[in-house]
C-alpha cells in the first residue's frame, strides 16, 4: 500500500516537473491559434513592415512597423540609461561597498524590483512627464524619453542583481593574484574582474532589456500612445505591448483586429524567447 | 592616468554616483507616495465602495478583488511549483529533458506580462469558456508566478546538505519518506520566501488581468469565482488615465495601498530569509 502511494506521488512529481514545458507550449500554441488567422488577409511581410496601423478603419490597415520602431526606440533609450548605471552599481555593491551597506543596498534593489509597474507609471505621469514637458518646451511630456527613463528603473534591478552575481562568482584567486602583483583595487576590477565576469554581465544586460521590451503598463501610461513612426525621442510613441493592452478591450473576439493583436503577441513571444535562450547560454557558459 | 591611486578614487566616485542614481529616486518615489497618499487613508477609504464614478468613496472592492486573485493564484501555483521543484532537485537526472525543463522555466519567467494576458484570454476566457472571471484571472496569474515559486523552492531544497539525505536513506527510509520528513522541513523557510515573493508579484501585475478578470467599475463584491472583480492595480490605472477629474488624493491613496501591500510582502520575505540564514544549522 505504501509502495502504491509513493508510486502515485512520484508520478505526480514527474508530471508537475514537466508542467513548465507544457505551459510554454500552451502559450505558444494559443498565440498561434488566434494570431495566425490574421495572415489570411495580410501577408507576414506587409504585417511586419507596413507603415500604417489603423485597425478600425475600413479596410483595416495592419502594419506594425510604427509599433516595432516605438518599442525599439523606448528600449534603446532605456538601455542607454540603465546599462552603465546598472553595471556600475553592481560593481559598487560587489566590490566596493562595506558589508553592512551592501546588505542594505541589495534589499533596496529588491524593493525597486517589487514596485508594481502601474505604480511606477503613475509616478512617472505625475512627476516625470511635467518635467520633460517643461525642460524641452514640448506640447506634451508624454514622450519616448519619459518612457525610457521609467523603463530604465525597471531594468536596473535585473541588471544589478545578475551582474553582481556574475562578479561574485569570479574565483577569489583571480583577484588575489592581481592584487599580489601590485595592481590597485580598481585596476583589478577593470582589468581582471570585469573581463572574467563578462558573459554573466552580458546575460544581465540582455535579461534587463528583455524585461523592458515586455513591460506594458508603465509605457502605456507615459509614452503618449501615438501609433506613428517616431522621428525623435521627444515624440509620443506607441509600443507593441501597449497596443495589445490598450486595444484588446475594444477588439471584437474573432475580428481581424483581434487576430492582429494576437499576432503582435507572437512577435513579442518570439523576441522574449530569443532573448532568454541567448542569455541562458551566456550564463551557462559562465558556470563552466 | 599616471597615478593609479587617483584613477581609483575617481572610478570609485563614479560607481558611488551610479548607486545613488538608483537609490535616491527609489527613496523619493516611496517618500512622495507616502507623503501625498497618507492624508487619503482613513477607515472610509479602506472599507467603502467607490462612489460618484470613482471620484469619491473608497476602494474596498478593489482590495478584496486583489486578495481573491492572489489567493487563487497561489492555490494553483504552489502545489505545482513545489512538486516541480522537488522533481528538479531530487529526481531529475542530468539529461536533455532536464535541460529543456530548465529552459522552459527561464522562458516562462521572461514572457511579457501582456502576453500572459493574451494567453489567459485565449485559453481560459474564450476556449474553456470561463469568461472574464476570478477563476480565469487567478489561473493566468498562477502560471505567471510559477517560475518564481519553482526557482526559489528549488534553491531551498538543494541547499539542504546531501548528508541529511544519506543518513535518512541509510536508516531504511524510502526516497519519498526522506523528502517528506527530512528535506522538506529543512527547506520550508526558502519555499515560504518564494511563495510570498510570488504573491507580491501577482498582487501588483496589471497586464495579465486586463482581459481576464478586471472590471472597470463594480460597486459590489464578487459572489463566486465566475464573477468579474475589481483589482487594485487596474483600479489605479483606471483612475489615473481613464477617468477625468479624480481628486489627486484618491490616486495617491490607491497607489499607497497597493505599494504597501506589495512592499509588505517583500519585506516579510526578506526578513524570513535573513532569519533563516542566521539560524542555519549547517
Amino acid at each position: 500500500m505504501r509502495k502504491f502511494k509513493e508510486f502515485i506521488i512520484e508520478k505526480l512529481i514527474l508530471i508537475c516537473g514537466l508542467a513548465s514545458i507544457l505551459f510554454v507550449a500552451l502559450i505558444f500554441l494559443f498565440l498561434l491559434k488566434e494570431g495566425l488567422a490574421v495572415f489570411k488577409t495580410i501577408t507576414p511581410f506587409k504585417f511586419l513592415l507596413g507603415r500604417n496601423w489603423y485597425p478600425i478603419s475600413e479596410p483595416a490597415q495592419l502594419g506594425i512597423l510604427p509599433l516595432i520602431l516605438g518599442s525599439f526606440l523606448v528600449t534603446f533609450g532605456a538601455a542607454c540609461i540603465s546599462i552603465p548605471i546598472g553595471v556600475a552599481c553592481a560593481v559598487y555593491i560587489a566590490e566596493v561597498a562595506p558589508l553592512k551597506i551592501k546588505e542594505i543596498l541589495k534589499a533596496g534593489i529588491e524593493l525597486l524590483a517589487a514596485i508594481p509597474s502601474v505604480v511606477l507609471g503613475f509616478i512617472g505621469m505625475v512627476t516625470l512627464v511635467p518635467w520633460v514637458k517643461n525642460i524641452f518646451h514640448l506640447p506634451t511630456g508624454l514622450t519616448a524619453l519619459s518612457g525610457s527613463i521609467i523603463l530604465a528603473f525597471m531594468a536596473m534591478p535585473t541588471i544589478v542583481s545578475i551582474a553582481e552575481d556574475a562578479l561574485y562568482s569570479v574565483p577569489k584567486t583571480y583577484k588575489e593574484g592581481s592584487l599580489a602583483l601590485g595592481a590597485t583595487h580598481w585596476q583589478t576590477i577593470y582589468r581582471v574582474m570585469l573581463p572574467a565576469a563578462s558573459s554573466g554581465i552580458l546575460a544581465a544586460v540582455m535579461l534587463g532589456i528583455g524585461r523592458v521590451i515586455g513591460e506594458t503598463m508603465a509605457v502605456m501610461m507615459i509614452t503618449g500612445n501615438a501609433a506613428l513612426i517616431p522621428h525623435s525621442i521627444l515624440q509620443p510613441v506607441r509600443t507593441l505591448t501597449a497596443t495589445i493592452a490598450a486595444e484588446m478591450g475594444e477588439a471584437v473576439v474573432g475580428s481581424e483586429h483581434f487576430f492582429a493583436l494576437f499576432a503582435i503577441g507572437i512577435v513579442l513571444f518570439v523576441i522574449s524567447f530569443a532573448v532568454n535562450v541567448t542569455a541562458d547560454l551566456f550564463l551557462h557558459r559562465e558556470r563552466k | 592616468m599616471r597615478n593609479p591611486q587617483r584613477a581609483q578614487n575617481i572610478a570609485f566616485f563614479f560607481l558611488l554616483l551610479a548607486t545613488f542614481l538608483i537609490v535616491v529616486p527609489v527613496g523619493l518615489i516611496i517618500a512622495i507616495i507616502i507623503q501625498k497618499g497618507l492624508p487619503a487613508i482613513n477607515w472610509q477609504f479602506i472599507s467603502d465602495i467607490p462612489r460618484q464614478g470613482m471620484r469619491a468613496g473608497g476602494i474596498f472592492p478593489a482590495i478584496v478583488g486583489t486578495l481573491y486573485l492572489v489567493i487563487g493564484a497561489v492555490i494553483f501555483a504552489l502545489p505545482i511549483g513545489l512538486l516541480a521543484a522537488i522533481y528538479l532537485s531530487e529526481y531529475a537526472k542530468d539529461n536533455l529533458l532536464t535541460r529543456i525543463t530548465k529552459l522552459a522555466i527561464v522562458n516562462l519567467a521572461g514572457v511579457p506580462s501582456v502576453v500572459y494576458g493574451l494567453f489567459g484570454l485565449a485559453l481560459f476566457v474564450v476556449f474553456l469558456k470561463f469568461g472574464a472571471s476570478i477563476l480565469s484571472g487567478s489561473l493566468t496569474l498562477g502560471i505567471m508566478i510559477l517560475p518564481i515559486i519553482i526557482t526559489t523552492s528549488r534553491e531551498a531544497l538543494e541547499s539542504v546538505p546531501y548528508s541529511f539525505r544519506e543518513v535518512s536513506l541509510s536508516l531504511g527510509a524510502s526516497k519519498w519518506q526522506t523528502i517528506r520528513h527530512i528535506v522538506l522541513p529543512n527547506a520550508i523557510p526558502g519555499i515560504l520566501t518564494g511563495t510570498i515573493l510570488g504573491l507580491g508579484r501577482a498582487a501588483g501585475e496589471t497586464a495579465p488581468i486586463l482581459f481576464t478578470v478586471a472590471a472597470f467599475y463594480l460597486p459590489r463584491l464578487p459572489k463566486s469565482i465566475f464573477d468579474q472583480a475589481m483589482a487594485l492595480p487596474y483600479h489605479l490605472y483606471v483612475i489615473s488615465t481613464q477617468v477625468p477629474n479624480v481628486d489627486e488624493k484618491i490616486r495617491y491613496g490607491t497607489a499607497l495601498v497597493l505599494l504597501t501591500m506589495v512592499l509588505f510582502m517583500n519585506l516579510v520575505a526578506i526578513i524570513i530569509r535573513y532569519q533563516f540564514r542566521k539560524k542555519k544549522k549547517w
